[in-house]
């Protein structure tokens, strides 16, 4: 026994109540959100390479129908951007840079790190889908019906989720600032081998019959449809978009506990 | 009260290998409820091995690792601390109010923004965007965001690191005010005179193992050696050849001697010289203790695991 009588700190561990739990997720969020949009030299970009593609391809030289093909195209190669890059290069750079470290010794709710990015990412994606819109419409005369725009703005939300898992199991390869490079490796090779820059019929047979490898291939379908240049199935886009982002979360996750 | 509800933290024969590099071997440890106790020990001790545990970083290949009695795995256990690491960028477009509210929102009953930003001497600097700040304002961020969650004990990795003396001054000021609030606190450092100035107990690591534990006082008597420094015309090589007389040379004027029969030695001198003066006679600092220790524990380690450790 100590005689000495217990120093007053009866706390135990206060219970953590729902809602403050819930706070901390949207704290994350909101923290996430903010410290990107300060980032011009982060955000720029990776909004304005589809957007100005499309000003020069999409209104500058071509018209029509072509622009409606463009439109979904470069709309598909946008949304990837922010998946690879923001969560890939970040991740990199945090992992290096000790603050990962430091959120896994804290209190932070599981999961709350990655949420925050990957609602950065949506936002991201869907604000590049908001600028080719305005280009689409406004400048190349593209003749959309709401129903249409709002089915690219949910392609966008949404079909950046497997490039998120992407990028951050690319993210978890290296560290500090070989990711950038990395990722364009990625990047630029992929949307051109699925046909977001030039058609698939104007590249090579082999090239065409291997581009469903590719989770951009199946986005740019769903993109395609959004527009009413695709009549075919989506469920099986959809379904390998979603195995994607399930197949490459999970080996993400998988280096993320066995190496911080 | 039971002595073990007073433990908050606690390793026991923990070891922990990385590949063939053994970076903890059978090493023990606890902090009390209410204490400070420095880690010590050079690099490549294991004192980042061991902090990792307790944060719940990486897994013991073996042993024990608790905190508040639970696996530091567990979100539970961490929500009772408060962290500051060696190395962390934080977000730099973020404000300092910002770091503190959202590192405040993970936790139950966290202290106010500006109670914590007082504390830790950055009031000031809330609405600045952490990138524009010092590498001594960035420090002092960190250690309120350390504190911002009422942790019942704080995880400090060198917190001194990049500060000046004031700033460093002020910093123990707000530990010793956590310290009597009743928070625990463990403390790496490689200022010894941080750890004289502030630690209950030391902790000392090398190869992997704690070496010793105990008070500051404890550990400084490890080492018998005393220090003699005067203004006198005795000559260092003829006190050197006196009898427990380890060194003696002459530097800036003043002789100084090191010796364990301090006593002794001073009244020889007195004897030889009566014109001697500003005489001081010191017990040797942890400084010295810390050299002596790891020294042995150098020596009693074999050179196989010198080589990983």
């Amino acid at each position: 026994m100590e005689t000495v009588v217990s120093i007053p700190l009866p706390r135990t561990g206060a219970p953590m109540s729902r809602r403050r739990v819930f706070g901390a997720y949207l704290a994350e969020m909101r923290c996430e959100c903010l410290r990107y949009l300060r980032a011009p030299g982060f955000i720029l970009p990776m909004t304005l390479f589809s957007t100005v593609f499309y000003l020069m391809f999409g209104v500058l030289l071509n018209h029509g129908e072509a622009s409606r093909y463009l439109l979904a195209s470069y709309g598909a190669f946008g949304i990837m951007g922010p998946g690879l890059f923001g969560f890939g290069v970040s991740l990199a750079i945090e992992r290096d840079g000790g603050l990962l470290t430091l959120k896994r010794a804290l209190p932070m709710p599981p999961g709350a790190y990655l949420l925050g990015k990957m609602v950065m990412a949506m936002i991201a994606a869907t604000i590049v889908m908001v600028l080719l819109l305005l280009i689409g419409v406004l400048l190349a005369h593209v003749v959309l019906s709401w129903g249409q725009m709002l089915a690219l703005l949910l392609s966008a939300a949404f079909g950046v989720l497997p490039f998120c898992a992407l990028g951050m199991f690319v993210g978890t390869l290296l560290k500090g600032q070989g990711a950038p490079g990395l990722l364009n490796l990625v990047y630029l090779p992929m949307a051109f081998l699925s046909g977001l820059w030039l058609p698939l019929s104007m590249l090579p047979g082999a090239l065409q019959r291997i581009a469903p490898i590719w989770p951009s291939y199946h986005l740019n379908q769903l993109t395609q449809a959004a527009v009413g240049l695709n009549d075919g199935p989506l469920l099986g886009h959809v379904l390998v978009l979603i195995g994607f982002a399930v197949g490459f979360l999970l080996l993400a996750a998988r280096r993320l506990r066995r190496n911080g | 009260m039971n002595i073990s509800d007073q433990v908050v933290a606690r390793l026991a024969g923990v070891d922990k290998r990385y590949g063939r590099l053994v970076a903890l071997d059978q090493a023990a440890l606890q902090l009390r409820r209410g204490e400070l106790l420095a880690l010590l020990g050079p690099n490549g001790a294991g004192k980042t091995t061991a902090i990792s545990l307790l944060l719940g970083l990486i897994r013991a290949d073996a042993g024990t690792v608790e905190l508040f009695g639970r696996d530091p795995r567990q979100i539970q256990a961490r929500r009772r601390i408060g962290v500051m690491l060696q190395h962390a960028e934080l977000p730099a477009t973020l404000r300092v109010g910002e770091l503190l509210r959202l590192t405040a929102s993970y936790y139950p009953a966290p202290r106010k923004p500006a109670d914590c930003a007082e504390l830790a001497g950055v009031g000031d600097l809330l609405r600045r965007p952490y990138a524009k700040l010092s590498g001594g304002q960035q420090r002092r961020v960190q250690f309120a965001l350390a504190l911002c969650g009422n942790p019942e004990l704080l995880f400090l990795d060198e917190p001194t690191v990049g500060m000046d003396i004031e700033t460093r001054q002020r910093l123990w000021a707000a530990i010793r005010q956590l310290l009597t609030e009743g928070c625990s606190v463990l403390l790496t450092t490689h200022y010894l005179e941080e750890a004289e100035a502030l630690a209950d107990r030391v902790c000392v690591m090398a190869h992997g193992r704690v070496i010793h534990e105990g008070t500051v006082d404890a550990l400084r008597a490890r080492v018998a050696f005393k220090r003699i420094r005067c203004i006198s015309s005795v000559d260092a090589g003829v006190v050197g050849g006196w009898p427990s007389v380890s060194d003696a040379e002459q530097r800036q004027g003043h002789l100084h001697v090191t010796t364990a029969e301090a006593e002794a030695v001073v009244r020889r001198l007195l004897d030889a010289d009566p014109q001697l003066s500003e005489l001081e006679v010191q017990r040797a600092g942890l400084a010295e203790a810390f050299t002596e220790l790891t020294r042995e524990a150098d020596q009693a380690s074999p050179a196989s695991q010198r080589e990983v450790a």
